[in-house]
C-alpha cells in the first residue's frame, strides 16, 4: 500500500518536473529582465528603434525585432499550408503502400537535418537564387528565411494533419462516394473539413517551430533591425537578434536586461500558440 | 566508516581544488585560446605551428567576438583571450572585483579592408565617404562617383570588437545606419559581397588577402592630393593606411609554463612570420 503510494509520488514528481522547468524559467527571464522596469524604464521597449551598442544613445525598442519574427512567421506559414496539408491528404488518401512506405522515411529525414545545415544551403545556394528570381540587390531577405523555415516546418504539419486526416470517420467518405463524389472531391470537400481543427493544430505547431528557430534566419535574413513588412528587405528577428548579442552583452546592463525582455515576448508568443494548438487538438479529439 | 567517507570526500576536494585554473594547465599541458572572429585564423595557425614543434602540447582555438573572449577569461573558462579591441574599463573593473588581475601583451598589428564586389567600378574613397555610407547618408553608389545603384550595407554583429573599431575610427562613433547588414562572421560578409554586385562591407587584412579572388578592397584616400592607400601589410606597417589597429592577448596575471612558452613563442621571429604569412602585420 505504500509502496504504491510511494510510486505513485515519484511518477508524479517526474511528470511535474517539466512543469516546474516551465516555471523556473519564467522566474528567471522575469528575474533578469526585472531591472529594466525601473532604468532605463519599460516604455523604452515601445521604440521602433533597436540600437543596443552605442556611443551617443542606445535604444532598446523591440518593434522591429518582433515585426521581423511576425513577417518571416507569416510568410513561412503561408509557404508550409499547401505543401504540409496537400502533402497529408495524399500520404493518407491516395498514396499506395510502398509510396508511403517511401515517403514517410524521407519526410521524417527532412525534419531531422540540422538547422545549421539548413541555414548553410540557404545562404550558399538559395539567397542567390532568390536575389536573382525577385532582381533585388541582396539574397538575405524576410522571404529567403521563409522559404527554409517552411521547409523545417512542413514535417512537422504533414506528420500531425496526417493522423488528424486519418482519423476521420471512414463512414464519412463512404457517405460521400456512395452520393457519387469523386474521390477528390471527397477528399478536399469532406475529408479536409472533417479533419479541420487538427491541421490547423499542425499549422500552429509548424508555427511554433518557425518563431522559435534560430540559426537559420541569423544564417539568411540579414539580421537589419528595421520596421518593414516587405517580403523583399532584410529583417532582423528576435531569436537571431538574443542569439547574436548575449555572448557580447555586458552582465547586468541595461541591453542584457532588454534582451531577457526579448526572451519574454517570444516565449509568450511560442507559449500561446502551443495553448492554442492543444486546444484545437483536444477539441477535434472528443468528436 | 562514515569518517573515513569524508576523509575521501575531503581529499577528493583538495585533489580537484589544486588541479583547477592554472596547475591544471601545466599538469596536462592543455592551453585554450578564446575571443575575436579577426584572430582565430591567426590564433590557430600558430597553435598548430606551435603543436608541430611540441608534441606534448594541447591548444584549442574558439572564436565568438572579443567581447565573449573576455567574457571567457573573467569567468575562468578560457586561459588566453584573444581580442581585436582594448579591454573596456568597465570590464577591467568587473575583473578586479573578481580578484582578476588583466594582463595585456599586443601581439600583432592589423588593417580592417574595406571591400566591395570586383564588378562595381568604385575603387577608391575617403574615410569620410565611408564613414557617410555606414552612418545611411549616403545610399547610393552614384554619390560616391559610381554607378546609379543602391549600395547594401554590411557589417559586423554588435559583439564584434571590429563592429566597434569601425564605429570609432571611420564613423566618428556615429551610430550604424538601420539599414546595415548585421553578418555572424567574417566570412559571411566575404560570401555576401562576393556575391551582391552593389555590397560593401568590411574585413580583416587577412580575410582580404586570401579572399582576394573574390572581393575587392576599396583604397583609401587621406587627404586630397595625397595618392589612394591600398590595404596591405606594407602600408598598415608604415602607418599610411588609416585603418588598423593592435591585436590583442589578454591572461590573468603573468603568464606561466606553457601559456609563457606560447606567448614567448608568438612574438618571436617564428611566430611574427606566421603573423606575416596569414596576412597581418608584424608588431616589430
Amino acid at each position: 500500500m505504500l509502496k504504491d503510494k510511494v510510486i505513485q509520488y515519484v511518477l508524479w514528481g517526474s511528470a511535474a518536473t517539466s512543469i516546474l522547468i516551465v516555471a523556473l524559467i519564467f522566474i528567471f527571464l522575469g528575474k533578469e529582465a526585472f531591472s529594466f522596469i525601473s532604468e532605463p524604464g519599460i516604455e523604452k521597449l515601445f521604440s521602433s528603434r533597436w540600437v543596443p551598442v552605442s556611443f551617443t544613445l542606445e535604444q532598446f525598442g523591440l518593434y522591429p525585432l518582433i515585426t521581423g519574427s511576425f513577417l518571416v512567421t507569416i510568410l513561412a506559414t503561408i509557404i508550409m499550408i499547401p505543401f504540409g496539408v496537400t502533402g497529408a491528404l495524399y500520404i493518407s488518401e491516395f498514396a499506395s503502400n510502398t509510396e508511403r512506405e517511401f515517403l514517410k522515411p524521407f519526410i521524417e529525414i527532412l525534419a531531422g537535418i540540422p538547422s545549421v545545415v539548413i541555414g548553410f544551403f540557404g545562404l550558399l545556394v538559395l539567397s542567390p537564387i532568390v536575389k536573382s528570381l525577385f532582381g533585388l540587390n541582396t539574397g538575405l531577405t524576410a522571404i529567403t528565411g521563409a522559404l527554409l523555415l517552411a521547409l523545417m516546418a512542413i514535417p512537422t504539419v504533414i506528420s500531425i494533419s496526417e493522423d488528424a486526416i486519418q482519423s476521420v470517420p471512414s463512414s464519412y467518405k463512404e457517405a460521400s462516394l456512395a452520393l457519387g463524389a469523386s474521390p477528390l472531391q471527397t477528399s478536399f470537400r469532406v475529408v479536409v473539413p472533417a479533419a479541420l481543427p487538427g491541421i490547423i493544430a499542425a499549422i500552429m505547431l509548424g508555427m511554433g517551430r518557425v518563431v522559435g528557430e534560430t540559426m537559420v534566419v541569423l544564417m539568411v535574413t540579414g539580421n537589419t533591425a528595421k520596421l518593414t513588412l516587405s517580403p523583399f528587405d532584410s529583417v532582423r528577428t528576435m531569436t537571431a537578434t538574443i542569439a547574436a548579442e548575449m555572448g557580447e552583452v555586458a552582465f547586468g546592463s541595461s541591453h542584457y536586461a532588454a534582451l531577457f525582455w526579448v526572451g519574454i515576448v517570444l516565449m509568450l508568443i511560442t507559449f500561446g500558440l502551443n495553448v492554442l494548438a492543444q486546444q484545437l487538438l483536444k477539441k477535434y479529439q472528443m468528436r | 566508516m562514515k569518517n573515513i567517507s569524508i576523509i575521501l570526500l575531503l581529499t577528493i576536494m583538495v585533489f580537484t581544488g589544486c588541479n583547477s585554473g592554472k596547475s591544471n594547465a601545466k599538469a596536462h599541458s592543455s592551453l585554450t585560446i578564446k575571443g575575436s572572429d579577426t584572430m582565430v585564423h591567426l590564433a590557430s595557425n600558430w597553435a598548430e605551428s606551435y603543436m608541430n614543434s611540441y608534441k606534448d602540447a594541447d591548444i584549442s582555438v574558439t572564436g565568438g567576438g572579443s567581447g565573449t573572449g573576455i567574457a571567457a577569461l573573467l569567468n575562468g573558462t578560457t586561459d588566453i583571450c584573444i581580442a581585436s579591441r582594448k579591454i573596456k574599463d568597465k570590464e577591467v573593473k568587473q575583473a578586479e572585483k573578481q580578484g582578476l588581475d588583466i594582463n595585456e601583451i599586443i601581439v600583432s598589428r592589423d588593417g580592417i579592408a574595406v571591400v566591395i564586389n570586383p564588378e562595381n567600378p568604385v575603387s577608391e574613397l575617403t574615410l569620410e565617404q565611408i564613414g557617410k555610407i555606414y552612418t545611411g547618408a549616403t545610399t547610393n553608389w552614384n554619390q560616391v562617383g559610381g554607378s546609379d545603384a543602391p549600395i547594401v550595407l554590411l557589417s559586423r554583429e554588435s559583439s564584434s570588437g571590429t563592429y566597434v573599431f569601425f564605429q570609432k575610427r571611420v564613423m566618428n562613433k556615429k551610430d550604424y545606419s538601420q539599414e546595415a547588414m548585421l553578418m555572424p562572421s567574417t566570412s559571411a560578409i566575404v560570401q555576401s559581397v562576393s556575391q551582391d554586385q552593389w555590397a560593401i562591407g568590411y574585413v580583416g587584412l587577412g580575410y582580404a588577402v586570401e579572399a582576394a579572388d573574390r572581393v575587392k578592397p576599396i583604397q583609401i584616400l587621406n587627404k586630397a592630393g595625397l595618392s589612394p592607400v591600398n590595404a596591405s601589410v606594407k602600408t598598415v606597417k608604415n602607418g599610411s593606411y588609416p585603418i588598423a589597429r593592435p591585436l590583442h592577448f589578454y591572461t590573468n596575471g603573468d603568464p606561466v609554463g606553457l601559456e609563457k612558452q606560447f606567448i614567448e613563442f608568438c612574438l618571436s621571429d617564428a611566430g611574427q612570420t606566421i603573423v606575416f604569412e596569414t596576412g597581418y602585420v608584424p608588431v616589430n
